[in-house]
């Protein structure tokens, strides 16, 4: 008896203790979780840390202005040091915590090839701004990938495009030489299949020079360069690679105003150091380029930062791979807010919902301007078939001390991009068995 | 023939700056029998330190002069690395005398972590500059004689002949001085060295401190070419394929070593590169040391194991 009193006594006292120190249901329930796939340590940390400072930044300022339609959102971040293993470690880790991951986004395209055939079994979105796989435009095939803004071969036409208006036309790409100098892994190899099909059709010759990663040693590739003389060169690197490539060209004479990079390649990490040796270098831009003066900057200065609650060094904030990581966490903040128009203002999505959020977004200009995005990027509508939304690039270039934008905005040419992602997606819906969505399904 | 001639004259500084990195490698393998594990770490510490010092050294005491500021950064970091070579043989290789290579391997492992983290929290994870006046534009040489001329590459020029110099003196120091027959016979072995007087702590101390020089002169070189940041810590990995080709315990080793690597390399990725995809020239100077291991396990340079059963 006295034994069954006091277990009975001991239970009391620990449902009383735990609903003293356990956290209001309430207050959970309305909490959307991200999981922050980063990289703050490793060859890539510094560009890693820039684009996970603006992401974290982005959620701070959401909840600080009360959060989407009042939901709050929580975050916790991995750090990946940008290789695979680590970040598919990260994901299983992160997918179930606070009541299921809204999104994940791992700044990787080795760990986004990884990841997309996980995320479909878990059913959460994968957002890969900029990066990723070039044939997961078409979401019915990839249903849970969303290349958002612009993918590896929107990046490669529109640099076929500036090159051929540098050379007064598309004609004259005929008989030119293009290297592309790539980070020899999935990221580097993406422009290869757009940049060869092009090469046909427009009669230039595409050579490859892959440079091992982290691409600190690249004489012998710039020697080749120096040998067999093309006419651009083509940067597709990232981290290191990009201030080596830029330091070799200097040492071998290759003159910078003849290199164009991909949006990974043309941040302030990749050129502050080479100051005046890379001025004229050219970039391209996903959409963006260092936004100090912007609306949303502001404010992250002012509801963020003047609290004390900025993620990294203030003189940092506005950047270019801080928009980036910005821009990234936006996405998938409206993708929740689109949801919630559908299932329900102020509830917490879940994964499947962010999905069907992400695959309607409609931002146009008045809703980017309001949103404090006004001059720094152009309207997102997604569909079923076109996760990507956007292809507009911008070039810009560094004049010794800052980026400047040298071009006006270009579009990727769908005439091109278009048959090539559905060959492709194509290809992998036979290999994988998925039987592509149709657009009664897409309606759903 | 101009252009086979570039890629030689390339991969030979290349090399001499690979050899630079397996010299610490060697030097305290021959004085402590313990693989370093931890020379990358020390390269990217001792770079850290040197930009951050020549950095702060204007601020703190108002130099205008960047020779005077470099100067006193290239002393602050110096002693920082003697300062670590002392703290690794307090706080982990006098716990671990006669204790097998592997053991001391691990260690070293642990090391490298801890300089790549405190590093880090002490200076800084952003790309910082070294400016110690390199120069960076190329020079064309032999213009009349050779067709296209020689386009020679100054920066690296003038690194390789620091790192000759650097080896030079190390070679000396070990076969000509007391201090350095001291660090041969500690390598033999740990308590053969001790039985005869030879205080084994000091050694260590001393052969730690030279190999933080030269991982700061690495650092330095490398950290200008490149800029200072993470990667460097992974240029030690350019040099373990030296240290097998050449030999763990031998100086010229290195050198030589550094230089067949080095001219492998380029050639390999130049003339072999476009037929079998190209950037193989990290793992074709493993292989390259491979094979050399198949014919000479101790490498080109290295002392012939010995067991007597």
């Amino acid at each position: 008896m006295k034994l069954q009193q006091l277990i009975r006594m001991a239970s009391a006292a620990l449902a009383l203790f735990s609903s003293l120190t356990a956290p209001p249901v309430l207050a959970q329930a309305k909490e959307q979780f991200f999981p922050v796939l980063v990289y703050r340590t490793g060859a890539y940390a510094t560009n890693g840390q820039q684009w996970a400072n603006g992401y974290l930044d982005y959620l701070k300022l959401i909840n600080a202005k009360g959060g989407i339609n009042g939901v709050r959102i929580s975050f916790e971040e991995c750090e990946t040091a940008y290789a695979t293993d680590r970040g598919v470690e990260c994901y299983e880790r992160l997918k179930g915590k606070g009541g299921g991951a809204t999104v994940f986004q791992p700044l990787s395209t080795g760990i986004t090839f990884a990841l997309t055939e996980k995320v479909p079994v878990d059913r959460i979105p994968l957002i890969t701004a900029g990066y990723g796989r070039s044939e997961s435009q078409n979401g019915a095939v990839f249903t849970w990938n969303f290349p958002l803004l612009g993918t590896y071969w929107v990046g490669a036409d529109v640099a076929i495009q500036h090159i051929a208006k540098k050379e007064g036309g598309i004609a004259k790409l005929k008989g030119k030489k293009i290297a592309l100098v790539y980070h020899d892994s999935p990221y580097g190899k993406e422009p290869i299949p757009i940049l060869q099909e092009l090469g046909k059709t427009h009669g230039f010759d595409v050579q490859l020079l892959p440079v091992a990663h982290p691409g600190v040693e690249q004489k012998a590739t710039w020697l080749q360069i120096r040998q067999q003389k093309p006419d651009y060169v083509l940067l597709w690197g990232w981290g290191v690679m990009n201030s080596t490539a830029l330091r070799e060209a200097q040492s071998t004479g290759y003159p910078r105003d003849r290199m164009i990079g991909i949006w990974w390649a043309g941040a302030e990490p990749d050129v502050k150091d080479v100051a005046e040796g890379a001025k004229g270098y050219s970039a391209l831009t996903l959409q963006h380029g260092a936004e100090p003066g912007s609306k949303v900057v502001k404010e992250i200065l002012d509801l963020v930062y003047a609290k004390g609650q900025g993620t990294g060094p203030k003189d940092e904030v506005g950047q270019v791979l801080y928009m980036r990581g910005l821009i990234s966490a936006m996405l998938g903040v409206e993708g929740v807010r689109k949801a919630q128009e559908r299932y329900g203002k102020g509830k917490v999505m879940t994964g499947e919902q962010v999905r069907w959020g992400l695959e309607n977004l409609n931002l146009d200009q008045k809703a980017l301007d309001a949103m404090g995005f006004a001059g720094v990027m152009r309207p997102v509508q997604t569909s079923c078939l076109d996760h990507m939304g956007s292809s507009w690039v911008r070039v810009h270039t560094w004049n010794g001390s800052k980026w400047e934008f040298s071009s006006d905005w270009y579009q990727a040419d769908e005439k091109v991009i278009r048959p090539m992602v559905m060959l492709a997606s194509g290809k992998y819906a036979d290999e994988k068995k998925i039987k592509p969505r149709t657009p009664e399904e897409c309606r759903k | 023939m101009g252009f086979f001639i570039e890629t030689l004259i390339g991969g030979l500084m290349a090399g001499m700056l690979y050899s630079l990195v397996a010299l610490g490698f060697v030097l305290i393998f021959k004085a402590s029998g313990v693989f370093n594990f931890a020379q990358g770490a020390m390269v990217l510490f001792a770079a850290l330190a040197m930009a951050r010092f020549s950095a702060w050294v204007p601020e703190w005491l108002g130099v205008d002069s960047r020779l005077l500021a470099n100067g006193i950064a290239f002393v602050l970091s110096g002693a920082l690395m003697f300062a670590v070579a002392w703290l690794i043989e307090r706080l982990v290789l006098r716990h671990l005398v006669n204790q097998d290579g592997a053991t001391l391997l691990m260690a070293t492992l642990g090391i490298a972590y801890v300089l790549e983290g405190v590093g880090s929290s002490i200076f800084g994870s952003d790309i910082y500059k070294i400016d110690v006046g390199m120069p960076k534009e190329p020079v064309m040489i032999l213009e009349e004689s050779i067709e296209g001329g020689l386009l020679i590459n100054r920066e690296d020029f003038v690194a390789a002949l620091i790192a000759a110099l650097l080896v030079s003196l190390l070679w000396l120091f070990f076969q000509k001085t007391a201090t350095g027959r001291a660090l041969r016979a500690v390598a033999d072995d740990h308590q053969a060295a001790q039985s005869i007087g030879i205080p084994l702590n000091r050694i260590w101390v001393i052969v730690w401190c030279v190999a933080g020089l030269v991982a700061l002169v690495a650092g330095i070189i490398w950290g200008s070419k490149l800029g200072v940041q993470f990667s460097l810590a992974t240029v030690a990995l350019r040099a373990l394929p030296v240290v097998i080709l050449g030999g763990l315990t031998s100086i010229p080793g290195a050198i030589i070593g550094g230089l067949i690597i080095g001219v492998g390399e380029k050639l390999s990725e130049v003339y072999l590169g476009p037929f079998i995809g190209g950037g193989i020239e990290i793992w074709f100077a493993y292989q390259l040391a491979l094979v050399f291991l198949l014919f000479r396990p101790q490498g080109l340079f290295g002392e012939k194991i010995i067991d007597r059963v």
